[in-house]
């Protein structure tokens, strides 16, 4: 009763506020970009979580159960570690990397030359980054020939390159960059002031990083961490130009999935596959938005 | 003598008691031997592949040939290729002016009128971050088989043609622009700019035309400049729809004639360094233009968006 009585006074209220008798017609700005989005971007995402329960006959679970296929298996474990590897090696490389450019002039011509350049190699490389490696280490590269010609074979027992510790290190050529990236904000949020304090009280270089710095970079280094592991297990372009045949890891698994021309046309199975790929991201992503908060709130 | 950043950070001597000099001599000394090891190793690490790949590209037919640029020189003459960077360049273009009109007018509009929205859009513009590209191909699909029906009923091929990809790539660099024109949006004052237009008689056109954009082009540029440079390397999306975009004919090329694929790529990188750094100008002019007139806020400690949210309070 108290619901019904109170409703009118809300409404005439909020009514007023809104100008007159007027029904507010403020949300038709938002359509066209909400309708794009739900169009492009929402609905494609709804198929995908919807389409890996469905086949062309009606809902199954066949498409889930069959993810447990060895060679499934073994790409997502793949999967796993190259973006594991290279995300802790990236992250670790990419800090002492953004620690050097942040110890220098903030806008200084080496800082802005190597921020662009660890912008074109972070996002937009892709394919040219497999072609960089196989003119460097590929057997006709450069730095190969040259190794081979001094007496040292990297390759005793095969090419290593078209395998995954091959990907490993082609990963790490966009994965530090991303680091530095993502990390320089943090490292530029340390204030000399901290580290004054701390000699001011005796406390030693020791002292500063295990009780100031450390503590407080480590939310933002450990949500770099995470975003590098999201990063290098959605790639597919680089991985797609270096590798031809078979599904090293689960992007690739996708992809064959999707041609009809390699036999295995599955778009149900491609779609749970996606699921997989969608869910471990979004566990990482979340940790990864935790973590940015905590930084968010002392780098203010 | 001012004391650098680097300075600040681990001990600048200016002030001090002569017994803390030798002390921060040894730490400056230390630190700077840290920076050079690891920018020479990294540097290293991240030039040798790009120039190996120069190297590829200006060898002759045999190992001891002379170098040679007809790699370079027979960019052009391969028309899949040319027809392949045309289409890039087309998508690139209407990427960056549909995600202008989409995020632009929207984004102005919740500011103003539906401030309770701004959450849900900012969650959704940075939702692609967490969409593997190769994921929402999978779901993109049937819905561009819409996109080819529909628009083959509009104008005959136009359904089939590669310029559709511009309505995913637009979903794609959302991330990437929405920061960069919110970062834009709020350095000026859309509410105080529109109310004075508005009572002014502008209508909501010229509000967010003329009033409103030119308040904002480092924004515009910022997020036009990153849209493209996103097209320009997109593999994914266009490989698995079928298209020859650029990165697509790269591909294709590279095992049929890998030194003209790798001097592409060259460019290719070269370009959107170049870009990225005109980018960083862009950053920087704005920051500038920012500053409030001396007399009226000069005792406020400068905070600009650019130069990080600590360093800009020295002066």
């Amino acid at each position: 009763m108290t619901a019904a009585t109170g409703n009118p006074v809300a409404n005439t209220a909020s009514r007023r506020l809104g100008g007159g008798r007027r029904i507010s017609l403020d949300w038709l700005g938002a359509v066209p970009f909400f309708g794009y989005v739900g169009l492009f971007l929402i609905l494609p995402t709804g198929i995908v979580v919807v389409g890996a329960f469905f086949s062309k006959e009606g809902p199954t679970l066949a498409n889930i159960s069959d993810l447990t296929q060895p060679f499934i298996i073994t790409s997502l474990i793949n999967s796993l570690l190259l973006s594991t590897i290279t995300a802790i090696a990236g992250a670790f490389f990419g800090a002492l990397m953004a620690y050097a450019l942040a110890t220098g002039n903030p806008n200084g011509a080496l800082r802005r030359i190597v921020s662009a350049a660890c912008g074109v190699l972070a996002q937009f490389g892709g394919v040219i980054l497999a072609f960089a490696f196989i003119a460097t280490i590929g057997l006709g590269g450069f730095v190969y020939v040259f190794l081979l010609n001094q007496g040292i074979d990297i390759y005793p027992n095969g090419v290593w390159l078209y395998t995954l510790p091959g990907l490993m290190l082609v990963y790490m050529y966009f994965q530090i960059p991303l680091m530095v990236l993502v990390f320089l904000p943090a490292l530029d949020g340390i204030r000399p002031q901290w580290r004054e304090a701390t000699e001011s009280l005796g406390g030693s270089t020791w002292h500063y990083w295990r009780y100031v710095a450390g503590p407080l970079l480590t939310p933002a280094f450990l949500g770099a961490t995470l975003l590098l592991f999201a990063n290098a297990f959605s790639a597919y372009a680089t991985v797609a130009a270096l590798v031809n045949q078979g599904g090293i890891v689960v992007p690739i698994q996708i992809a064959n999935a999707l041609q009809s021309e390699t036999g295995a046309h599955d778009p149900g199975f491609a779609k749970a596959l996606a699921l997989v790929m969608v869910v471990v991201v979004a566990i990482v992503m979340t940790l990864y938005a935790v973590l940015s908060r905590r930084t968010a709130k002392w780098l203010q | 003598m001012p004391c650098s950043r680097g300075e600040l950070q681990n001990g600048c001597s200016e002030g001090r008691p002569p017994w803390a000099h030798d002390v921060i001599r040894a730490r400056r000394l230390r630190l700077q031997i840290f920076r050079a090891v690891v920018l020479i190793l990294l540097g290293a690490f991240f030039l040798v592949p790009i120039g190996a790949m120069f190297e590829f590209s200006t060898r002759g037919n045999t190992m001891d040939a002379p170098r040679t640029l007809s790699y370079w020189a027979s960019i052009f003459t391969f028309p899949d290729l040319v027809q392949a960077i045309i289409a890039s360049l087309e998508l690139a273009t209407i990427t960056a002016l549909a995600m202008l009109l989409l995020l632009v007018p929207t984004m102005i509009w919740i500011r103003l009128r539906l401030p309770r929205l701004r959450r849900v859009m900012e969650f959704i513009c940075l939702l692609p971050l967490t969409i593997p590209a190769i994921v929402l191909v999978v779901g993109l699909l049937p819905i561009y088989l819409w996109v080819s029906f529909y628009g083959d009923s509009i104008y005959p091929g136009a359904g089939d043609s590669i310029l559709t990809l511009a309505f995913a790539y637009v979903i794609l660099v959302l991330p990437y622009t929405y920061r960069t024109l919110d970062a834009g949006l709020s350095a000026i004052d859309v509410k105080t700019l529109s109310e004075a237009a508005r009572s002014l008689g502008a209508g909501w056109p010229t509000v967010i035309l003329r009033v409103i954009v030119p308040n904002m082009p480092g924004a515009i540029l910022n997020s036009c400049l990153l849209s493209v440079a996103l097209v320009l390397g997109e593999y994914t999306v266009a490989n698995l729809f079928n298209f020859e975009n650029l990165q697509v004919a790269l591909v294709t090329l590279s095992r049929l004639n890998a030194g003209v694929s790798i001097a592409v790529a060259v460019a290719g990188l070269m370009f959107t360094f170049g870009l990225l750094v005109a980018l960083s100008f862009v950053g920087r002019a704005r920051t500038q233009t920012k500053l409030p007139p001396p007399k009226a806020i000069a005792a406020i400690p400068q905070v600009s968006a650019s130069s990080g949210p600590v360093w800009g309070q020295r002066t």
